[in-house]
């Protein structure tokens, strides 16, 4: 598994983000993993903007996982800012929320989530859900390629 | 408004008076000719006996003394009376004396019969007046004279009676006519405006029109009268009816409005439970199971069994409130009635859970052709829980029997899904369908005790009623009708 491709992992709840980062080593999925706390800080490290100014916005991201719930800017406007941008388009994004309304999963899907999955409250069930993201996403997906050539 | 055209009243009233005036006239003119003919024809007779009274008695000492040409010279005197055609005077034995015109004797034959008491006779006979008259002297008859006169007279008579009654009836009749049209309006106007009056309200359906009041007293006035009050008390109710339409419509849409805000606020709730409720739940479960992982040598037996039990309560929490969410969804999803294949969604819906546990041996019993109206989504949700519980509540039992067909009851086509599994005791059923009510213990059968309530709320949606019966260990019938 190459360790340098990175997971941008954007939630705003500790436990949550705590939970998530250890199903991940639980996994041995040894990705470096980014942690992006509300919509703001997540766009900023896509575009290198902001608190990730500086950054080579040409390193981007193997997978993003994306809660909706986030303050300052939600999950669904961060996807669709991801979704016009000409660097960020092809970007896989997981959609891993809590929530099952079907509006969410609709405009999820209508703004070019590749994936929406639910975060169970069994921490085992989790536990596998991470698994499975991660030999899909990581493993088995082809990722979109960086650039045209 | 004048009426568009001649109003039929107005026909009718005229015919009428034409008819009894014209009968009128006609009978008196009749009456009248008749009694002068009548008449006339008596002054004619009167007229020939004077006549042949006078030749009487200016012949009889002509007869007497048998001189036939004096008698011929005083009857020729009757040629000063131009309709007489002619005169004779005839002796007892039958034989001609005298005649005139001279020489003719065939008017004596064919005379009426002479009355005893008169000592005349007179007969109207082919257009012809014959009178007879005894001729007598000192009292015993000496022969008769007869006289034939033509009814020229009577006939001018009765053509000039003809023409002056012609006449007379037509100018009355004309008159009658004019004077009756121009007073039979005081009648016929009225009707007819009120006639157009309620034809043009009733074609526009325009209650603010009135008919102009007549000014007079009778039954027509007061028909206008009460007919404009009708129209008053139509407008009235009419107006009093759209108030209440109105206020009745402000009221809906408050309501709606209200109703409105309520479900979006229930909806506001339901996103805000299925989202905030759970990410706490889920820390305590992940939190709760790191310290099992990482802790548990520091943790006796119990300390690990109380943690075990922490998680436990947080994953039932989830479930109900999955449950609780889906309930209210049930009753806030907008309902669409289509034509639906029952017998397909059961197979679905069994299929699905055979596959779920595909070592279990289950004879799943659909009957065909099974269709009823109603919501697929929420219909299917119906059949997932009545089939789960089937399966479910059959878990015990080495081999299960579930069935969905058809019930014939009374009344509403109704269904109905039966197991042979672990039943339930007939007492509590009034229990079955309440939320979170439930005849078993957690631990014989999982489950939160909404399963039901929310097959109850769907299919009362549908208009329809569910019931249940069981018995324990015999397996348990839920029908519902659509």
């Amino acid at each position: 598994m190459p360790s340098n491709d990175i997971i941008l992992l954007v939630e705003d709840n500790p436990d949550d983000e705590a939970l998530t980062l250890r199903a991940l080593k639980k996994n041995n999925i040894r990705n470096q993993v980014v942690v992006a706390h509300d919509g703001v800080e997540a766009l900023d490290y896509l575009f290198a903007t902001g608190m990730h100014a500086g950054r080579d916005a040409s390193e981007v991201p193997q997978v993003v996982l994306l809660d909706l719930k986030l303050p300052k800017v939600d999950g669904l406007e961060v996807l669709r800012r991801v979704r016009i941008d000409e660097r960020t388009k092809r970007l896989p994004v997981v959609i891993l929320t809590s929530s099952v309304e079907q509006q969410d999963r609709l405009r999820g899907y209508d703004l070019g989530a590749n994936s929406y999955v639910r975060k169970p409250v069994d921490f085992n069930q989790f536990i596998d859900a991470v698994r499975q993201l991660g030999l899909y996403w990581l493993i088995l997906n082809e990722r979109p390629p960086i650039r045209e050539n | 408004m004048p009426p568009r055209r001649t109003s039929s009243i107005a026909i009718k009233l005229t015919w009428m008076n034409m008819l009894v005036s014209g009968v009128a006239l006609l009978v008196s003119c009749a009456a009248f000719v008749v009694y002068d003919r009548v008449t006339f024809r008596e002054t004619m007779v009167q007229g020939l006996s004077t006549q042949a009274q006078i030749i009487g008695a200016n012949s009889v000492s002509a007869i007497l003394f048998d001189d036939p040409d004096a008698a011929g010279k005083t009857l020729s005197a009757v040629r000063a009376d131009p309709d007489i055609i002619s005169a004779g005077i005839r002796a007892p034995d039958g034989r001609v004396f005298a005649a005139y015109p001279p020489g003719s004797g065939a008017g004596a034959s064919n005379l009426p019969a002479i009355l005893p008491k008169q000592g005349e006779g007179y007969g109207f006979r082919n257009g012809e007046l014959a009178l007879v008259r005894t001729i007598a002297a000192d009292g015993r008859p000496i022969g008769l004279v007869y006289l034939r006169s033509n009814l020229r007279q009577l006939d001018v008579r009765l053509r000039r009676y003809a023409s002056i009654g012609g006449l007379v009836l037509g100018t009355s009749l004309a008159a009658a006519l004019v004077i009756f049209w121009m007073s039979q309006r005081a009648i016929s106007r009225p009707v007819a405006h009120l006639a157009e009056t309620s034809r043009i309200v009733s074609r526009d359906q325009n209650y603010s029109l009135r008919a102009t009041p007549t000014g007079n007293s009778d039954e027509i006035a007061e028909l206008i009268d009460d007919f404009n009050e009708m129209l008053a008390q139509i407008q009235q109710r009419d107006a009093a009816l759209q108030t209440a339409r109105d206020e009745m419509e402000q009221r809906v849409q408050h309501r709606t409005a209200e109703l409105s805000a309520a479900n979006g606020e229930l909806e506001a709730f339901s996103y805000s439970v299925s989202h905030d409720l759970r990410a706490p739940l889920r820390s305590i479960d992940g939190f709760s199971n790191i310290l099992l992982e990482d802790y548990s040598e520091a943790l006796d037996e119990a300390g690990r069994e109380h943690l075990r039990r922490v998680r436990l309560a947080t994953q039932r929490m989830s479930v109900l409130i999955d449950d609780l969410l889906k309930l209210s969804k049930v009753t806030r999803a907008a309902m669409v009635r289509e034509r639906l294949d029952l017998s397909a969604l059961a197979r679905a819906v069994a299929d699905e859970t055979q596959r779920a546990e595909p070592h279990r041996p289950v004879e799943f019993v659909i009957g065909p052709g099974l269709v009823s109206e109603g919501d697929p989504g929420l219909m299917r949700v119906v059949m997932e829980n009545l089939l789960g519980n089937a399966w479910k509540y059959t878990s015990s039992h080495p081999r299960a029997r579930i069935e969905f067909g058809a019930h014939r009851g009374n009344g509403r086509p109704a269904f109905f899904v039966r197991d042979d599994g672990a039943g339930f005791d007939a007492a509590y059923a009034g229990r079955l369908f309440g939320a979170f009510q439930r005849l078993h213990a957690e631990s014989e059968f999982p489950g939160t005790g909404i399963g039901l309530a929310t097959v109850q709320r769907i299919i009362r949606r549908h208009g329809g009623e569910v019931w249940a019966e069981g018995e324990i260990e015999k397996g348990a019938t839920f029908y519902f009708s659509l």
